[in-house]
């Protein structure tokens, strides 16, 4: 199948376990923080690969990427991205140090990165898993922090091989501060079949 | 003026002195330069996946290093670069995430981008000059169309030229 015939339909659906991903995320990241956290509604955006690189604002903007596998009932990969102004905001506040604190990250923060972006990210796998009645499993979180270009051209490659467009949900969540994200799944061709299938969505 | 040419991602571009030709971003994209340092003529393709053939939706011909390194060949030929003084550059590749598990062959994407390259560069007698590639940052690269030089650009370290 190919994406370019996905229906507004499946944009919907998209957006919906977006809706309910970032409310899972939110929810996690509220109690493990033990702030006031409230969310916006996501935005589903369908881009040309090529246009991929830029697609987060400024194509060499430093970006942290969270990466992960995903398998069983659906096989594929899944990546959350953020600006480095959210993921200081984040792991400053899992830290319990100062907002302004704006050093590089040591081992200890990267860790803390690596599990914050865990927690979002099982957030929206589980809101699909809801919605589609599919068992999905991530794997454990890998990690890099690089140009923004660069980070998105995994995705990009990843979409790249089963034709010319993907797909991204952008959210933003937060309450003095909007973190800012992007949630990117990568399903395997089958799997997007198995995807729509499972939400009665005919192509 | 010299003009800076800006490569997009699975795109590729010419171009002649003055002018310089750059792409932002390389993850696990190649970005593969054609130079004739005679006539000052260049080109720098994005190449996104290694193998046009393995590929069934493959109708862009500048997202694969076969076919885009190909097309790139015979634009700067038609340029009026000289078969015999073409020479290459390859920068990019690299692993963006050190995965181990089912989604590592993709992930590795960058060194097959990087072999297919060279193996494409081989096939049109292109001696390959200069090559930095592999290891697991990000990089932009940019072509001076005057001296043939290509300059790496990656976070946290210094400009390299190649």
């Amino acid at each position: 199948m190919n994406l370019e015939n996905v229906s507004d339909m499946y944009c919907d659906v998209l957006k919906e376990i977006g809706n309910i991903g970032a409310g899972n995320a939110t929810t996690a990241i509220a109690s493990m923080l033990g702030v006031k956290v409230d969310m916006k509604v996501p935005s589903v955006k369908f881009m040309d690969v090529s246009e991929m690189g830029g697609a987060l604002g400024d194509e060499e903007a430093m970006v942290v990427g969270i990466f992960l596998e995903v398998e069983l009932d659906i096989n594929g990969s899944m990546m959350f991205i953020m600006d480095m102004d959210s993921a200081h905001f984040l792991v400053n506040s899992l830290m319990m140090r100062d907002k302004s604190y704006m050093e590089d990250f040591d081992e200890m923060d990267l860790s803390a990165i690596k599990e914050i972006g865990n927690i979002i990210a099982a957030s929206y796998l589980s809101a699909l898993s809801g919605l589609t009645g599919m068992t999905i499993s991530p794997s454990v979180p890998y990690l890099a922090i690089d140009m923004a270009a660069a980070i998105l051209s995994v995705p990009a490659i990843q979409f790249g091989v089963m034709g010319d467009n993907a797909l991204m949900i952008q959210t933003e969540f937060g309450d003095d501060y909007q973190v800012k994200g992007s949630f990117i799944l990568m399903p395997d061709e089958d799997s997007y079949d198995k995807i729509l299938k499972s939400l009665g969505v005919v192509m | 003026m010299a003009e800076v040419i800006k490569v997009g991602m699975a795109d590729l571009k010419t171009g002649k002195a003055p002018d310089s030709l750059t792409t932002i971003g390389l993850g696990s994209c190649c970005g593969v330069t054609l130079y004739d340092p005679v006539s000052k003529i260049g080109g720098l393709a994005h190449v996104m996946l290694p193998d046009s053939t393995a590929i069934k939706n493959n109708s862009n011909i500048a997202k694969f290093a076969d076919t885009g390194i190909q097309e790139l060949y015979d634009q700067v030929i038609k340029l009026g670069a000289s078969k015999i003084r073409l020479v290459a550059k390859i920068a990019g590749g690299a692993k963006m995430f050190e995965v181990s598990g089912a989604a590592a062959a993709t992930i590795n994407v960058g060194e097959r981008n990087a072999q297919a390259s060279r193996d494409k560069l081989k096939q049109l007698g292109v001696k390959i000059v200069a090559e930095d590639t592999g290891l697991n940052y990000g990089r932009t690269v940019i072509l001076d169309c005057n001296t043939g030089d290509y300059t790496i650009k990656a976070v946290g370290k210094d400009p390299k030229v190649i």
